[in-house]
């Protein structure tokens, strides 16, 4: 098999699309840490609600509209959660921000399980995307080049946003130098908001997307998290590219161990944190250099 | 139009500053001058609201002033910190847009090309990463940056440490023009002659209190009190 060119390539976007579903969770996660220094441990959990949601929208309107309106919700959910408990704790400090949000994800824990039972639930894939396309030689399931395109439709946009606009300079700055920014007028704790309501939707929006291929469980948002912030480490925190370059290591990496090296593959992304922990602490990319 | 009356601040349980009270005067330049640790950059990272406010009042133009340095900033004062503070991961253009803007209130007085006019090596440097600058630079485009908050005060802080002496002379002769312009300012510096050429009011901090105040003539005149609380 391994001389399969047609192998190859389906294990290269098996494992694109992995990354891509790593990157939509990693990127909020980073830049809510670079930006405000707060570690939200939780943010597995919005992910898993993503898929919650789309699965009860699913039931009644369809795919699509679990896919437009899921990550809305995550983000009023995002929202109230900045209101009530984010905003009290962002002085407090790590430790604290770090034993609140992990207990809430055993609130969001329980709270799946109140709301919609132990036992798995399942999306169809979308009838637009439900066959298999040829491409290089093979045939690949349309829905997983969808979750490619898409996470590189995001990543295009947010590059955009974050590299050529008004906003994502103050967004930049705001992670170079909080301080500072406030000191020039930039309104930081806004721009904490928008940045965070921003990630909530879009772990959201990975939880819908990762939901007709895995089956949707209470405990998908812990099982998630560890990946996450593998990749947030690897990449550095803070930036885009860390985001991406991480999810792209720990997507072909997983990929790959797993059908090459079975016996290693759960250790061999573990063995690389620690290389990059050992060669450049910080992370490939950290936005503070 | 800035008083501050008895404050006292410091760095979580260091107390720095014991009762500090000064005036900046509408339309003129104050000078904070002192011994290392004296408690200047203290004093300026009071006022912007970066340190705690643990007693006594700071009232900026009639007003209390607010407590977080975004308010602060909206209020009507630009600081230029002593590590200048440039954005690393934005351009020279971007360090300026950003703070390009104006909190209410008619046309900007301070547009991106009449900062550009009054430090034009800054023009040919619009591309270039923040950190790409040297130390110079660095000081004119945080210096340019505060003047495109259209400020009613601008705050300096130590403006030519580490700068070579002919760059000194050039913020010196730009900060003069600012001053022309009428534009108020406090400075911070260690450099006597330099602040003392500037300024028209001087204050003196040692150990966390004003222990000198009067006009830069007069410190310049006053060997005694040069010796005792500058070392001069």
């Amino acid at each position: 098999m391994a001389h399969d060119l047609g192998f190859w390539t389906l294990q290269a976007l098996n494992a694109l699309q992995l990354s891509m579903l790593l990157f939509l969770l990693s990127i909020g996660l980073t830049v809510i840490f670079g930006l405000m220094h707060f570690v939200n441990l939780a943010h597995g959990s919005l992910y898993a609600l993503g898929a919650y949601f789309a699965a009860s929208l699913a039931a009644i309107g369809g795919y699509w509209m679990g896919f437009f309106l899921a990550p809305v919700a995550v983000a009023g959910v995002g929202i109230l959660l900045y209101s009530g408990l984010i905003r009290r704790m962002r002085k407090s400090g790590p430790m604290a921000q770090v034993l609140v949000t992990f207990g809430l994800i055993f609130v969001m824990l329980d709270l799946t399980r109140i709301f919609w039972g132990d036992l798995a639930l399942a999306i169809d894939v979308p009838t637009l995307f439900a066959g298999r396309v040829e491409l290089l030689g093979i045939e690949y399931p349309a829905y997983r080049l969808f979750i490619i395109g898409l996470g590189l439709a995001i990543f295009a946009a947010l590059a955009f946003v974050l590299g050529r606009t008004q906003i994502g300079a103050m967004i930049r700055a705001g992670v170079d130098n909080d301080a500072m920014a406030s000191c020039l007028g930039i309104n930081v704790e806004r721009l904490f908001f928008i940045v965070f309501c921003v990630g909530c939707a879009l772990a959201g929006l990975a939880g819908v997307v990762a939901a007709p291929l895995l089956s949707v469980t209470p405990d998908m948002g812990l099982q998630i998290l560890i990946p996450t912030l593998i990749v947030i480490v690897i990449g550095g925190l803070g930036s885009l590219k860390g985001a991406i370059a991480g999810s792209l290591i720990y997507g072909f990496v997983q990929t790959f161990g797993a059908v090459l090296a079975p016996q290693l593959a759960s250790v061999l992304i573990y063995a690389l944190l620690a290389a990059v922990l050992v060669i450049k602490p910080v992370g490939l990319f950290p936005a503070k250099g | 139009m800035l008083e501050l009356s008895g404050i006292e601040s410091g760095y979580g349980e260091t107390q720095v500053l014991h009762g500090l009270s000064l005036e900046a005067q509408q339309g003129r330049v104050l000078a904070i001058l002192g011994r290392n640790g004296a408690g200047k950059s203290t004093t300026l990272k009071t006022i912007m609201g970066l340190l705690p406010l643990k007693s006594g009042k700071i009232v900026f133009e009639g007003k209390p002033i607010a407590r977080q340095p975004y308010d602060v900033a909206k209020s009507g004062i630009a600081y230029v910190p002593e590590t200048r503070d440039i954005f690393p991961s934005l351009t020279v253009r971007e360090n300026l847009e950003i703070a390009a803007k104006r909190f209410g209130g008619a046309a900007p007085e301070w547009t991106m090309e009449r900062v550009l006019d009054l430090f034009p090596r800054l023009g040919e440097r619009m591309d270039n990463g923040g950190t790409q600058l040297s130390g110079g630079e660095q000081q004119m485009l945080a210096i340019a940056r505060g003047l495109l908050m259209n400020p009613r005060l601008l705050i300096l802080d130590e403006p030519t440490e580490g700068l070579a002496p002919i760059i000194v002379k050039l913020i010196h002769d730009k900060l003069q023009d600012l001053k022309a312009a009428g534009l108020p300012m406090i400075i911070v510096e260690q450099n006597f002659g330099f602040a003392t050429s500037l300024a028209d009011d001087v204050v003196v901090v040692g150990k966390g209190q004003a222990v000198w105040t009067g006009s830069a003539e007069e410190i310049r005149a006053d060997e005694a009190a040069q010796h005792t609380w500058l070392g001069v």
